[in-house]
């Protein structure tokens, strides 16, 4: 049974190595990138029901640490890929604690991580560090040794590494006892902790686990379009896509975020070759997500379950 | 410099005055559905776009299509309630805050299909209109806006205090289970009271146009400011939307002031930060 | 084991609960009772760290644990499971007392054996990979058992587990709490009515409008007319003795 997904699994995760079309590279890529970002948010939205509306501050993070890191300090740029988990997960961290502590939760939670995020896309915005709102230029020096990647497939080889990392990371919270305190906490707080279940230090982990992993992703779109500014790293849009994939695909799944991200990006293809401007994809999107909300709770997975069941 | 002050203080009050109606529809439902209308922004821009169409297609001066645009938002609002909020969201708080995001991300989105992200104005002979109050000048459509939103706000709150259908959404609002063995069915009050909150926006639209831009983008700027607005006024409260619409209004011309135009507006954020973490109940919201 | 002195809570106007004080000794299955709105829960609630206090004791094993965080006193060695049964409704029964379990054992296998071992004890086994949500009134009491049960706990703290249950699930409920404090779990429960708890326990504290009203064995305490009167209303002892 499952043998054959794996076959297919390896065949689309390698399959882009072997394409020559930039475009569908480029498709690959972008949709390797969705499905790590869902994953990222997953890990604290869909395994802890940490229903953020401002992931994009870890995103953004990671984006800024790269960039400052490289012009500021002159750094290699690989060294942001430790240095952002760092910051992504400090950031999670402090937001955690506060908003945990303050034992917001639920709606209240989305909206003072919303509100999180648009005080960093302000601070970004005005702050002389972060050069304001003229957004930062990462000087042009391709090679492997520098992080900037002249072949698509290369970027997709860093942004497959990194979707198999989180992967890895929701799966061990599948089976570990972090994870179970995680679920158990999302299905019912009191009983968590009336067995035993420090809500504010396990909800703080997992935001900066998630936190952390997410600023990955900044650093790979810095070294990717050599430019960071505060819109990019800190507009809501981001935020909202990644919610998008996990909660389409399937939150609170390991394969979930994948599968919503697939879907995400063949829509937005397909759509583009009927009606080809900007809000047309994300609105299609939009729709999805009512019809998931409303007939699969559990995402698009959902079909798969019931199916086996 | 005193006078730069009062200007700023003046004109953060007047535009207050429409954040208020703004954040009273937007507390009227969390009110009496407690759901966070995530959508509410978008709905405002909704209604920003039926005013401009309005006057760049038809003539017509936003004033006199707030009747129109405020009772065409109330049905889009029960629409919306009745058939896609409602229905998707199966009573659960997660799906409901999901079924709100998913409708603004269509709203913003079947707009910015139809119309592009252009920010749009109106021309009208009102649009740079300014009354002179001793030192001060008063921007025209600001006073109107102001006046026509507190007298808004006024005849809503006299609407649920005086009213049989007010008193029933209040009582639906307390007491869900106890106003259905009174005979009310509170499916039709929450598809009601959505609808009224949805209106004020209509009414907002049309008394922000002349001073304000439109874009497909604009209720982001707003969705902030009125949850801003409720969470300080205590979420459900009416006197807190009015005093938090205020007082917001205020923070946000001073800040501007203070901070300059491009840190300014964290002002707003980090008071709705402030507010969630040390003060949840809001400064006339019940003890939780 | 556990020793409650002047314990107090204020809500608003309302003095829910007021200098209580009990003990439960090792091995005991200890009773709390009383009429609707006594202050049980709250009492409980301050106990198990849901609540926290305005004042008094809470002493578990000679510590004053007053005031902490309940997966404090859970790590402590107390679990309370709740009146209102709260499943974590979309994991599978076996999930449910497997993050008990997982209280003392950060091993997953090392857990989700001792889970199902607590699983068939209590008689859970035919549901271990069923939804927790499927589950019938008194299956989820079990399972609300089962899950404090998981933790190792050397006392628990069972709220109502016999209210909403028929006869028949309440004697088999009875024998299960038996054989809990057999295998060495003390035992503090609060029930709502006198004669669920006369079979079973050792030992019974009497709560009205918040303070304690009268202390013993079951037997003394069905006969007290302070008791009595707070469940039938002032006089009703003097009728009931006239009448005897």
């Amino acid at each position: 049974m499952k043998a054959p997904l794996i076959v297919v699994g390896l065949v689309l995760a390698l399959g882009p190595f072997a394409l020559t079309s930039q475009s569908l590279v480029n498709f690959a890529m972008l949709t390797v990138v969705s499905a790590f970002l869902g994953q990222c948010w997953n890990i604290a939205g869909g395994f802890g029901g940490l229903t953020s509306f401002g992931h994009t501050i870890f995103f953004g993070t990671g984006a800024y640490t790269a960039a400052i890191l490289q012009t500021r300090w002159g750094l290699n740029p690989w060294l942001a890929l430790p240095a952002a988990l760092v910051t992504g997960s400090l950031v999670g961290a402090a937001i955690g604690a506060a908003a945990f502590r303050a034992g917001l939760r639920g709606s209240y939670f989305a909206l003072v991580t919303l509100a999180f995020a648009e005080v960093f896309r302000v601070l970004s915005n005005s702050l002389d560090f972060t050069r304001g709102g003229l957004g930062i230029n990462i000087p042009l020096g391709m090679g492997a040794g520098n992080f900037q990647f002249a072949d698509r497939r290369s970027t997709y080889a860093v942004a497959l590494a990194f979707l198999v990392l989180a992967t890895a990371a929701a799966a061990w919270l599948k089976r570990a006892r972090f994870g179970a305190r995680l679920a158990a906490l999302r299905e019912n707080e009191d009983a968590a902790a009336a067995l035993g279940v420090n809500l504010v230090r396990t909800k703080t982990i997992a935001l900066a686990l998630s936190g952390g992993l997410t600023a990955l992703g900044g650093v790979l779109y810095a070294q990717t379009y050599l430019y960071v500014d505060p819109a990019i790293s800190f507009g809501v849009e981001r935020s909202v896509e990644m919610l998008l994939v996990a909660m389409i695909g399937g939150a609170g799944t390991v394969w979930g975020p994948i599968l919503g991200a697939i879907v995400l990006h063949i829509i937005a293809d397909v759509s583009r070759s009927w009606i080809d401007t900007p809000g047309f994809a994300p609105m299609l999107y939009g729709v999805v997500l009512l019809v998931i909300i409303g007939l699969l709770p559990r995402g698009i997975i959902g079909i798969w379950e019931r199916w086996r069941a | 410099m005193a006078e730069i002050y009062a200007a700023a203080l003046i004109n953060g009050l007047l535009i207050g005055g429409v954040y208020a109606l703004v954040a009273l529809g937007l507390t009227l439902i969390y009110g009496v559905l407690h759901i966070v209308n995530f959508a509410h922004g978008s709905l405002l821009m909704v209604a920003m776009f039926a005013a401009w169409l309005m006057a760049e297609k038809a003539g017509v001066h936003p004033y006199a299509a707030l009747p129109v645009v405020a009772l065409a938002m109330f049905a889009l609002g029960w629409l919306l309630y009745r058939y896609v909020i409602g229905r998707v969201s199966r009573g659960e708080d997660r799906a409901i805050l999901l079924a709100t995001l998913g409708v603004a991300v269509v709203l913003d989105n079947v707009f910015l299909t139809l119309f592009g992200g252009d920010t749009r104005q109106i021309e009208s002979d009102l649009t740079f209109a300014v009354i002179e109050a001793g030192p001060l000048l008063l921007s025209v459509p600001k006073v109107i806006a102001f006046a026509v939103s507190l007298l808004l706000a006024g005849a809503l709150w006299a609407f649920m205090a005086l009213t049989d259908t007010g008193r029933a959404i209040r009582a639906v609002a307390k007491e869900p289970e106890g106003a259905r063995l009174m005979g009310i069915r509170p499916e039709r009050i929450f598809a009601l009271a959505y609808g009224i909150g949805i209106g004020c926006l209509g009414a907002a639209g049309c008394l922000l146009l002349p001073s304000f831009f439109v874009s497909p983008h604009v209720g982001n700027v707003f969705v902030l400011v009125a949850f801003t607005i409720v969470v300080l006024g205590g979420m459900g409260s009416f006197p807190g939307a009015v005093v938090g619409g205020l007082l917001i209004g205020v923070t946000e011309s001073l800040g501007g002031l203070w901070l300059g135009e491009s840190l300014g507006p964290i002002g707003i954020s980090l008071v709705f930060i402030a507010v969630l973490l040390f003060r949840p109940t809001g400064l006339f919201g019940a003890a939780r | 084991m556990l020793e409650v002195s002047g314990l107090s809570k204020r809500f608003g106007g309302l003095q829910a609960v007021r200098d209580v004080a009990l003990k439960v000794p090792p091995g005991s299955i200890t009773a709390l009772i009383g009429p609707n709105g006594a202050g049980k829960t709250t009492t409980f609630a301050m106990i198990a760290g849901f609540i926290r206090p305005d004042s008094g004791r809470v002493v578990l094993d000679g510590h004053d644990i007053a005031g902490r965080r309940p997966d404090q006193i859970a790590e402590a060695g107390m679990v309370r499971t709740f009146q209102i049964t709260q499943p974590f409704a979309g994991l599978t029964v076996l999930e449910n007392i497997r993050l008990g379990a997982f209280l003392r054992s950060a091993d997953t296998s090392a857990a989700t054996a001792a889970a199902r071992a607590v699983g068939l004890r209590l008689g859970l086994g035919p549901f271990l990979d069923r939804p927790a949500a499927a589950l019938t009134v008194a299956g989820r009491k079990r399972l609300e058992v089962a899950r404090a049960l998981a933790t190792a706990p050397r006392m628990l703290l069972l709220d109502e587990v016999m209210a909403g249950l028929n006869p028949t699930e309440i004697q088999e409920i009875v024998a299960m709490i038996r054989a809990i404090r057999d295998g060495g779990v003390t035992v503090l429960l609060i029930e709502h009515i006198m004669q669920a708890v006369a079979a079973l326990a050792d030992d019974v504290y009497v709560l009205a409008e918040g303070a304690l009203i009268a202390h013993g064995p079951p037997r003394a305490i069905a006969h007290d007319d302070r008791v009595i009167e707070a469940y039938l209303g002032r006089g009703a002892a003097a009728k009931l003795g006239a009448h005897a």
